[in-house]
């Protein structure tokens, strides 16, 4: 029996809108189900009071504290290591074996599940480099974690600058620096934002690898040398624990609006740019 | 008439494919020259030696001399920058830079450094009216340059490239991208630009080589095969292959 073009269309895209509708469904189950458990134990208290009996009382202070910590060493180490080899691959290099390699091995890297950076990160920066479970180790783990996606991500962002731009700023007497930074750079900086957002993105939301690096201490971080407990983290602990579902998910639903705001924000940044460039 | 550049003996391979052969030629001071000949014979090969943009080309590989003022421009100590500056070039498709108006033709004075907003506004004016968009523009200069029609950014682009004042400027199929009354005006404008500028030109339209050109040459496989006067070349051709070509009888 033959079926007709038409119908196979029709089909196509009932199969694709039922999937459609599953993905976003499942999305907003999940999030109500945890904004709903969570949003009641969000009180000005519980985010400005650090945790007390092992997180049974008190806020969470400290693991936002420690969370925007890692996160900052993550991303201040990362993005310049990440764009500035994004650039040399793009704009420094000719496609060699040499370019190859680095890019074959940042795609591995992006494809190595989180437990492994940890490992790495508590043999070489809590032991070798003798930090200790420290925001140091876990951000610097993190940073290593995130980098490929920040070197895939520019790396396209900066692909996708049309070369006329490059060629038109050389005629006009730019140099390679200057095309650099004012011709291509500012085209390709919505992607490259876009990267670093989704790295943020990943810090917030990763345990595996910071439970092994910045250990799991609940007090407040003095320095950046003492051991700390991210959010993520804290949540992964109180609800493995049973030590309190309730904070467990207060934890869980301030993450999930941190999340929400991070993808709302690269978006808005992406967008921003291309009214821009109308 | 002084010749502004001359090129002897040219060679260019890409790749040790040989795409221009043995080119001979003096471009006049304050003329329009125009290079005509069939797709892929090497027109844009040649003018993009000119300002050296084919530095920028992996294995390509050129040698004779192609001399600027007397000066040879593939010579070692030659500073490619400034060489830039006095050569500019315009390309076939409008390619604004997605700023504004204003930034767009300050871009090449920002990048000499020249950051002084007295000298900025100056040469922006400047350059927009002798681009001819000037009344056009002049009360958005704070404008994205994308949002102007293609022939408005078209002349845009030849303002951006008259800002850094150069002797000449390059233009590779300038208006083909262009509806017939923008072609019009830029054509309008290559002539009131040469006696400033000198202008060499790519065109595939033999048309408009003859109603702006001073001089014509005519490619045929990367080599030279004629270079004239205009009128000479299309009135009274002195080789069979350039009377086949404007004449339409030609594959
Ligand atoms: N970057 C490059 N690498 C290798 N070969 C090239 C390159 N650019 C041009 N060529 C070859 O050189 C020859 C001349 O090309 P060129 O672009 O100069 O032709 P053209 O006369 O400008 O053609 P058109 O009228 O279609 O623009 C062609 O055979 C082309 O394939
Ligand atoms: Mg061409």
């Amino acid at each position: 029996m033959q079926i007709r073009p038409t119908t196979t269309e029709k089909i196509a895209k009932f199969i694709i809108w039922t999937i459609s509708i599953l993905v976003v469904l499942l999305l907003f189950f999940i999030v109500t189900f945890i904004l709903i458990k969570g949003i009641p134990t969000l009180t000005w208290e519980f985010l400005t009071q650090n945790p007390a009996s092992s997180g049974r009382e008190g806020g969470i202070l400290s693991t936002i504290v420690s969370t925007l910590l890692v996160t900052m060493v993550a991303i201040i180490v990362a993005t310049p290591f990440g764009v500035g080899t994004a650039f040399y691959l793009t704009e420094f290099t000719h496609e060699s074996k040499a370019t190859r390699i680095i890019r074959f091995s940042a795609e591995s890297l992006a494809a190595i599940p989180s437990i492994v950076y940890g490992l790495f990160g508590f043999i070489f920066f809590v032991i070798f480099l003798k930090l200790g479970w420290s925001v140091l180790s876990g951000g610097l783990t993190m940073a290593v974690m995130i980098l490929p996606t920040i070197i895939r991500t520019s790396e396209e962002a900066i692909l996708s600058v049309p070369a006329q731009y490059r060629e038109v700023s050389f005629s006009l007497g730019g140099s390679k620096w200057q095309t650099i930074t004012t011709a291509v750079l500012p085209s390709a900086f919505p992607g490259i934002a876009t990267g670093v957002i989704l790295g943020i993105g990943r810090c917030v939301a990763e345990t595996a690898a910071v439970i092994l690096t910045a250990g799991s201490s609940i007090h407040m971080p003095n320095s950046f040398f003492d051991p700390a407990r991210t959010m993520a983290v804290h949540f992964y602990i109180m609800a493995r624990e049973g030590i309190s579902m309730e904070r467990a998910y207060g934890t869980a639903a301030l993450l999930v609006i941190i999340i929400f705001f991070i993808n709302l924000m690269a978006n808005m940044i992406v967008n921003r740019f291309v009214a821009k460039s109308r | 008439m002084e010749s502004v550049l001359k090129i002897s003996n040219l060679n260019l391979f890409y790749n040790n494919v040989q795409a221009l052969y043995n080119i001979d030629m003096d471009i006049k001071m304050n003329h329009v020259t125009a290079f005509i000949g069939p797709s892929g014979c090497g027109k844009s090969t040649l003018l993009r030696c000119l300002n050296r943009m084919n530095d920028l080309i992996e294995n390509c590989r050129i040698e004779g001399s192609i001399q600027l003022d007397g000066a040879e421009i593939y010579d070692k100590n030659q500073d490619v920058v400034s060489l830039r500056t006095r050569v500019g070039m315009v390309f076939q498709k409008p390619n604004p830079f997605p700023k504004t108006i204003y930034e767009n033709v300050a871009y090449g004075l920002r990048c000499q450094g020249i950051n002084d907003k007295k000298i900025l506004d100056e040469v922006v004016e400047k350059s927009l009216r002798k681009a001819a968009l000037w009344e056009e523009v002049k009360d958005r200069l704070g404008q994205n340059a994308l949002r102007l029609s293609g022939g408005q950014q078209q002349r845009l682009c030849i303002a951006r490239a008259i800002a850094m004042e150069p002797e000449v400027i390059l233009m590779d199929e300038p208006t083909s991208a262009l509806d017939p009354i923008a072609t019009a005006k830029i054509e309008e404008l290559i002539q009131d630009l040469k006696a400033e500028y000198t202008i060499v030109i790519v065109t595939h339209s033999m048309q408009q080589a003859a109603r702006i050109s001073d001089e014509t040459a005519f490619f045929l496989m990367g080599e030279l095969i004629e270079m004239n006067t205009t009128k000479k070349l299309f009135q009274l051709p002195n080789d069979k292959r350039t009377e086949d070509y404007i004449t339409g009888r030609f594959g």
